[in-house]
């Protein structure tokens, strides 16, 4: 058994545990992007990051890379994780506004403005189809190709994959490619439209409609006719 | 050579026959062999040692000193690194691509120049630095560059300077 301190408490964990799954192991939840149980840890969005070391002395690490060690001292709610943590979200929505991944983690951990530049990327890097493709389908399809800031996904030589079976295990895990929800506010950067809205279906109804046509729930369409589903 | 065609089982063994786990050396030999990387070659060398094809492609997009289409008989290479920068490469590199009439990166159509810049080469105290295959040509400037290249079409018959634009 390994013995550190986890927020202030003392806990236990065996050998060979990560901080994230330790955490997760006393109840802490932490955000991540790019952690699958089933896949290796890969560090790829440093969402999960945690504080190690006394205040004064201590580092942001990914948690989901880093083994837990005798003796540590780790904070996973200190405000420099929380402050970074939401910085790290800002930038995501700059880089892919059209994730609901993206959008509810935005919503959940209170990230309400985007103070950089506006991309449409379909794609994080995270590196989570290349794993499934590889660690869970043993079939190596797709890999990363080139570097730096053009680093992408793709198949050897652009083409068609031999080895490729179709699937599609890496759109099922892929968090950028879910479309976020079209509700009113679709242009905006930042979604928190579910936030913005009473529950869709009120008890009182007046003028309001909820967004969803034909509502979901109570099966009416704008026009207020039942509809035939 | 060509690289298509008959069976490559005897180049596959040539080319992977210092393979100690690493791949780059490997590709180092076939990029010595054909001047780049065979699409055929390294479907053949990935099945050879074993690595998937996408590792072997994702090596090969990695680094610059690869290349995946055919380069021209001979490279020239500018350095744009910082050092050759600030003095100057670029006007080489605009003289050289107004010589061979091809821009950075591309060949000229008879197949005979590749152009091309790197970033640092490690000889910065030679800057602006420019490489024709093997032959280094340390602070040039334009003028040198025109004459450094008609001394190196007469020395190499068949390498003759296209007309230009
Ligand atoms: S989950 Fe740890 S870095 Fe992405
Ligand atoms: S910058 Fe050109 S050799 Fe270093």
């Amino acid at each position: 058994m390994i013995n550190f301190t986890l927020n202030g408490l003392d806990v236990a964990v065996e050998k060979g545990f990560t901080l994230l799954e330790a955490a997760k192991f006393y109840g802490i939840e932490l955000p991540t992007l790019c952690y699958n149980e089933a896949l290796s840890p890969y560090g790829a969005c440093r969402l999960c990051l945690v504080e190690v070391g006394i205040p004064g002395r201590s580092r942001l690490v990914s948690s989901c890379t880093y083994p837990a060690g005798e003796g540590l001292y780790v904070r996973t709610h200190s405000n420099r994780v929380i402050e970074t943590r939401k910085l790290l979200i800002e930038m995501y929505l700059a880089t892919c506004p059209g994730s609901k991944t993206i959008q509810d983690l935005a919503s959940k951990y209170h990230v309400t403005r985007v103070r950089f530049k506006q991309k449409h990327e379909e794609c994080i890097l995270c590196g989570l189809c290349i794993r499934m493709c590889r660690e869970q389908m043993q079939a190596k399809a797709i890999g990363f190709v080139e570097r730096g800031g053009f680093r992408r996904i793709s198949t050897p030589f652009e083409k068609k994959s031999e080895e490729c079976r179709l699937c599609g295990g890496c759109m099922y895990i892929c968090p950028a490619c879910q479309a976020r929800c079209q509700g009113p506010q679709e242009k905006s950067a930042v979604c928190n439209a579910c936030l913005n809205l009473s529950p869709p279906c009120l008890e009182r109804f007046d003028e309001m409609m909820c967004y969803m046509d034909p509502c979901v729930a109570c099966e009416q369409n704008s026009r207020g006719e039942k509809s035939e589903r | 050579m060509s690289a298509k065609g008959h069976c490559l089982c005897g180049e596959i063994q040539e080319l992977t026959r210092d393979f100690n786990g690493s791949i780059i050396g490997v590709l180092h030999n076939i990029q010595e062999k054909y001047g780049y990387l065979p699409e055929n070659i390294l479907r053949e060398v990935a099945k050879e040692t074993g690595f998937s094809l996408i590792d072997v492609y994702s090596v090969a997009t990695f680094y610059k000193a690869f290349k995946l289409e055919p380069k021209g008989k001979h490279v020239v290479c500018v350095c744009t690194g910082t050092a050759c920068h600030v003095r100057g490469s670029d006007k080489a590199v605009e003289e050289l691509s107004r010589m061979l009439g091809v821009d950075p990166g591309d060949t000229t159509s008879d197949g005979q120049y590749s152009l091309e810049t790197v970033n640092c080469l490690g000889a910065c105290a030679l800057a602006p630095l420019v490489v024709v295959d093997d032959h280094y040509q340390a602070q040039v400037t334009p003028a040198k560059v025109r004459k450094m290249f008609q001394e190196y079409a007469a020395n190499s018959s068949e390498a003759n300077l296209p007309a230009g634009r």
